[in-house]
């Protein structure tokens, strides 16, 4: 098992604010790996880095072997083909329907047939729990949860190697939350994916992360398997999982 | 029989009595399928050489749910021919190929069919409709609320209409000079030359005042102003649409007819005559320019053929319009914004309707005005 990212002395900052100082963490091949930690501390901004959304200042980042900090536009783009985001609300294309959201990918960087296009679409929806029916309908008519399962399809369509995922189970009913749990567990069964995912709900934390960091005063002050990061003396910690 | 070697990707298959050997070796993924995609027609092309197709996939190094629907597919074509699959794979493979053979839905694309000329007529005359009965219903509104200013004077908000002045009217004074400036160079410059050509240089001052003052400074004026403001107001309102901003001020009991809509409408229908007098300002200025350098008319000889040439109604019948066109640019620029759906290319497509639906109707006002003020002997 190499880490699929690596990151080393992490600073960010904007403007005079310092986001990250000496952050460290790495994240193992086929784990399900938690970013967690108070509002504010910087969880989306270290994953927004991680997929070259964000440049950080200081450090250096390595991501499925290709390191951030030198990489050429040519790497860039092979890289991004290795990795599916899903983003908090989904970020579906909303000029574009349900199954052209899924299938954009595929007919940008691939040539295959729109028969087996179609083929891996509707398999891509069957996974993430998605009807067929809803394949013609636009981003604005179905509902939030069905948005992140089609962002999540989106996501899946090129079989990426790594999964980043933004608080999947936010704004979800506890029971499309469990299913969502299951899904993601289902899914690094299937695909052998790792998955990257910052989160809040502690029901999902227990059931899905192998290993999670803690951020918390710009910095990882826990890393480690649940258990581990339990036994940590910290205030976030402490109150977080209190009565877990 | 049927051979091909990519890079990335080979394919080889062998005809070996009643069954086909197919060796698949390299990367069989989402990328590079497309490649061998082709052959797996040719495969099964008629007469169906064999009745059994052997699938050798021990030598793919990568294999992926994309290439297990491509074998899924293959072997749902063969089947209607009266061939079966077989696979010899590892358990990795196995395990993708089987989880794709799992399957309880229907799959297929989305066809999009094109509506025949009656239906797209019939739709576009549709959508006018409800367009025409929005902005019936929006100008219900905007007058109910208008009622209710009359009314209870204490509801007028102030602020909300000096902020408004200053948006889309105060800070819209430097491309106004600029635009208006440069149209009176232009066309002081164009007369010059035929002018000179019958010595009436000192006409230009009838020319210019009478046309500036009476038509084109009112209506170059409201085109910049439906280009700068109108077009905010529409994206701003339709961006807050979104963002259910005007959701939440409906739920806190703040009419948006109220807060956002009359002020701004107030603010541009005060605006709009002061700003057609400094864009006659300007543009005399740019006409006065051209005439002292080309034709020799100084300030001083300019502005008093301006004081017996041009009368004071040609001012006035400029300035009246600006209300109504003030009226016409920020009703339309902050319709177009309520009609905005919940989806990104709404705000574009109803930004630029509300411009070009600003700009023309300001032009069919225009035309209106000449009418009437030729009508009625002015």
């Amino acid at each position: 098992m190499y880490p699929v990212i690596e990151a080393k002395n992490i600073l960010t900052r904007f403007g005079d604010t310092v986001v990250h100082r000496h952050l460290n963490l790495h994240v193992n091949r086929g784990e399900i790996y938690g970013l967690l930690g108070p509002s504010g501390c910087g969880k989306t901004t270290l994953m927004k880095e991680m997929v070259l959304l964000q440049r950080y200042q200081g450090g250096s980042m390595n991501v499925l072997g290709y390191d951030l900090n030198k990489i050429t536009h040519k790497k860039a783009q092979e890289l991004r083909q290795k990795w599916g985001v899903l983003f908090q609300f989904g970020a579906l294309y909303s000029s574009l329907n349900i199954y052209d959201n899924i299938a954009l990918s595929l007919r940008e960087y691939t040539t295959i047939s729109e028969a087996l296009i179609a083929e891996i679409v509707s398999y891509k929806m069957d996974i993430v729990g998605l009807e067929q029916c809803v394949k013609e309908q636009y981003p604005s008519q179905i509902s939030g949860g069905m948005k992140k399962k089609a962002g999540l399809a989106r996501a899946l369509v090129m079989d990426p190697e790594l999964l980043f995922l933004d608080e999947p189970t936010s704004g979800l009913d506890p029971i499309s939350a469990r299913e969502f749990d299951a899904l993601i567990l289902r899914l690094r069964e299937h695909f052998d994916l790792s998955i990257v995912m910052v989160t809040h709900d502690l029901d999902s934390i227990e059931a899905t992360l192998d290993r999670a960091a803690i951020l918390d005063n710009k910095r990882v002050v826990a890393e480690g398997s649940l258990d581990a990061i339990k036994a940590t003396d910290n205030l976030f910690i402490t109150t977080f999982f209190k009565g877990r | 029989m049927i051979s091909f070697s990519g890079r990335t990707l080979s394919l080889h298959a062998k005809v070996q009595g009643d069954t086909v050997a197919i060796v698949v070796s390299g990367e069989m993924t989402v990328k590079n399928i497309a490649l061998i995609e082709p052959l797996l027609h040719q495969l099964l092309e008629h007469p169906l050489p064999s009745k059994i197709f052997e699938w050798h996939l021990h030598e793919a190094k990568a294999f992926d749910s994309a290439a297990a629907l491509l074998l899924y597919s293959f072997d749902e074509k063969a089947r209607l021919l009266g061939a079966t699959c077989r696979f010899y794979t590892n358990d990795n493979q196995q395990k993708i190929i089987d989880a794709v053979y799992q399957r309880d839905y229907q799959s297929g694309g989305v066809t999009y069919r094109p509506l025949g000329l009656v239906a797209s007529v019939g739709t576009i005359a549709i959508k006018k409709y409800q367009s025409v009965k929005d902005f019936v219903a929006f100008v219900g509104e905007l007058f109910s609320a208008l009622m209710i200013y009359l009314l209870h004077p204490k509801q007028i908000r102030f602020k909300e209409i000096y902020y408004a002045i200053e948006e889309s009217s105060v800070n819209a004074l430097g491309i106004i000079a600029i635009t208006t400036f440069l149209i009176g160079v232009v066309l002081a410059y164009q007369s010059a030359v035929q002018l000179k050509m019958y010595g009436a240089n000192i006409f230009i001052v009838d020319m210019l005042g009478i046309s500036v003052l009476r038509e084109l400074a009112p209506l170059i004026a409201a085109i910049v102003i439906a280009g700068r403001s109108g077009s905010a107001f529409a994206a701003q309102i339709g961006v807050m649409k979104i963002t259910e901003e005007l959701d939440a001020m409906k739920t806190m009991g703040f009419d948006p007819y109220l807060f956002l809509v009359l002020p701004r409408i107030i603010a541009l229908m005060l605006m709009m005559p002061l700003i057609i007098f400094f864009a006659d300002v300007m543009a005399m200025l740019g006409g006065m320019v051209v005439a002292s350098v080309e034709l020799g008319i100084s300030a001083q000889l300019f502005l008093d053929r301006f004081n017996e040439a041009v009368a004071m109604k040609h001012f006035w019948i400029g300035v009246s319009k600006g209300p109504f066109f003030g009226f016409i640019i920020a009703s339309i620029g902050i319709f177009r914004g309520l009609m905005v759906k919940n989806d990104t290319r709404s705000i574009g497509v109803n930004t630029t309707k509300s411009v070009v639906e600003a700009i023309f109707m300001v032009i069919i006002c225009d035309a209106v005005f000449s009418i009437i003020y030729t009508n009625i002997g002015i």
